[in-house]
């Protein structure tokens, strides 16, 4: 066997993706009928009312919040799911006993949501890119915070999961807390706009520098700084490494 | 034969404070049954999650095959397939997916002749296009023993396989140990039907209170441990025991309708005097007048045994 179990990598991240082919209405499909309604309500109702923002028509500027909305949201959800339902079932016997390392379970659970939640955004981004006039000036960074910001909430979404001792506790904090921060993170305004006071606050909000990445890599311009953004978004994701291998370390809520 | 597993200064103690394992010593041979025998919470299914990997020892060595389960835990674990207690699978998936992505998780490449093989024997074959929640409870016992040796493992762990399945499906899982054994895979069973370890296993180990308080060929084990007696329906009932019969260990009961004589399973005479077992003693009964008119002999199962061994621990 090599130092790598890529068989095992394959099988779980198949197993994780045919779920998604499974529950294509759920995972897929109910996820792109909300978005496009985001686009009718605040980019057809109250966009017609907007003047641009920052050069941009209000339309194609709420495009990279939107999809860091579904990105983030669906990243957590997917990735939560994904290690919970074997806790839940029983099956996270067989994961316990097969000879996968902690580096393997984490790279094909976490790599299946984040490839579910690209799946969305990219069709997310499609079907924006029919209903208004959309550029992306940094095709290649926006592919980096794509990834980036899909696999540091995938795997937080992960620790959600192994935390969580129950389906309350799994669909707290994607809503109660992953939600919000989106909403008040700058997806549908700019948080220049905001009273300095609040201004403030946002800056304290994490989301407010990925999808002020991604908005620049669309239109060239954004509320943070891209090497800030990049810089913050890095710094997620080392925290969250950090905590998944502290519970692997431990056995936390894994193993007696 | 050598040991294929090897338990050294094994202890478990949970967070709880409860000690589940204490200080156990085994070693089960390549290719043999081996069947782990105790009462609820004797430790049985701890012992075997430690050997999978499942649980953390607190306290001692495991090896498999050469390979510590925890330094060399790849190594260590493609030999064992594992059949849990619980009915756990996927309820979702197919036979043929849950089956295919158990052979993957274990490292093996995709062999989808081997899977059908496997499926075959456990008369799965018909039902591989179906989801695991359509079966009934004892075609899951079967799915997930066709994961546990869907990646060819040389190590094959039941804990409880026959736990509420009907007799016929008990007697074909045992039939299917049997053909597994027969080509040198080592089977580790744990079991609350002392005739299903009576039946299969080569050697026993009794585990009580978190100890394994006997390790032993079953043959052996029974012989040494097991009771033979014989029952003679007297023709007249009798108020005590000759003394020319002392030296026999005999009994009366029913009222003394029924002379009962005990001896080991040797069939060799308890009294230490006296040589000839059944024949000396019916000859003795002739010649002191007592007859009977009918006579049976009964053995101690491996479960009188056990309980037995259980009880005085306690």
């Amino acid at each position: 066997m090599t130092s790598l179990n890529f068989h095992a990598i394959r099988a779980i991240y198949k197993f994780e993706m045919a779920r998604t082919w499974r529950t294509v209405m759920q995972s897929i499909i109910a996820p792109v009928i909300s978005t496009a309604l985001y686009f009718v309500v605040f980019g057809a109702a109250i966009g017609s009312r907007m003047q641009e923002v920052g050069g941009v028509s209000y339309g194609a500027f709420i495009v990279p919040g939107l999809i860091m909305l579904s990105l983030l949201t669906q990243s957590v959800a997917n990735a939560a799911f994904g290690i919970y339902f074997p806790k839940f079932t029983g099956t996270i016997y067989e994961l316990h006993s097969a000879p996968v390392s902690y580096i393997e379970i984490v790279v094909s659970y976490v790599g299946a949501a984040a490839t579910k939640s690209i799946i969305l955004a990219l069709i997310i981004l499609a079907t924006a890119a029919m209903i208004v006039p959309l550029s992306i000036e940094h095709p290649v960074w926006m592919v980096v915070f794509l990834l980036l910001t899909a696999v540091t909430f995938s795997l937080f979404g992960f620790i959600i999961g192994i935390w969580a001792d129950g389906f309350e506790k799994l669909q707290a904090i994607p809503l109660l807390v992953i939600t919000p921060l989106t909403f008040l993170g700058g997806s549908f305004y700019s948080i220049d706009m905001l009273p300095p006071f609040w201004r403030t606050v946002s800056l304290f909000n994490p989301v407010v520098y990925m999808v002020s990445g991604f908005r620049w890599s669309f239109h060239g311009s954004s509320d943070v700084g891209m090497f800030i953004s990049l810089a913050m978004t890095l710094s997620f994701l080392a925290v969250f490494v950090v905590v998944v291998a502290w519970i692997f370390r431990t056995g936390y809520r894994l193993k007696s | 034969m050598p040991a294929i597993i090897r338990v050294d200064g094994l202890s478990k103690t949970y967070a709880s404070g409860f000690q589940a394992l204490k200080d156990i010593h085994l070693e089960i041979r390549r290719g043999e049954i081996f069947a782990l025998l105790g009462p609820n919470g004797a430790g049985k299914t701890t012992l075997i999650s430690i050997i999978c990997g499942i649980v953390n020892p607190s306290k001692g060595h495991v090896t498999v095959d050469g390979h510590d389960v925890i330094r060399d835990f790849r190594a260590a674990r493609s030999l064992i397939g594992l059949v849990p207690q619980e009915l756990t699978s996927d309820a979702f998936e197919t036979v043929w997916a849950t089956t295919t992505f158990s052979r993957g998780l274990f490292g093996k490449p995709a062999n989808p002749a081997y899977i059908e093989k496997v499926l075959k024997e456990l008369s799965l074959w018909d039902k591989k296009d179906n989801t695991i929640r359509t079966l009934s409870g004892g075609m899951k016992r079967r799915v997930l023993i066709a994961k546990a040796l869907s990646h060819e493992p040389r190590i094959l762990f039941l804990d409880e396989p026959t736990a509420g399945v009907d007799v016929n499906l008990r007697h074909d899982m045992w039939a299917v140990v049997r053909a597994l054994r027969a080509t040198g895979v080592t089977i580790i069973l744990t079991t609350h039907y002392i005739e299903e370890a009576e039946e299969m296993a080569d050697n026993i180990g009794v585990m009580s209170k978190g100890e394994l308080i006997l390790v032993q060929d079953k043959v052996e084990l029974m012989q040494k441990l097991g009771r033979k007696q014989l029952t003679l329906q007297l023709q007249t009932p009798q108020q005590q025991i000759p003394d020319s019969l002392a030296s026999f260990n005999l009994s009366l009961a029913g009222e003394g309708s029924e002379l009962i004589y005990t001896y080991d399973a040797h069939g060799d005479h308890k009294s230490p005097n006296e040589h000839g077992g059944i024949a000396a003693l019916l000859t003795q009964l002739d010649d002191a007048q007592i007859h009977f008119k009918d006579l049976h002999t009964t053995q101690s199962s491996l479960e009188d045994i056990f309980v037995n061994l259980v009880d005085n621990r306690q």
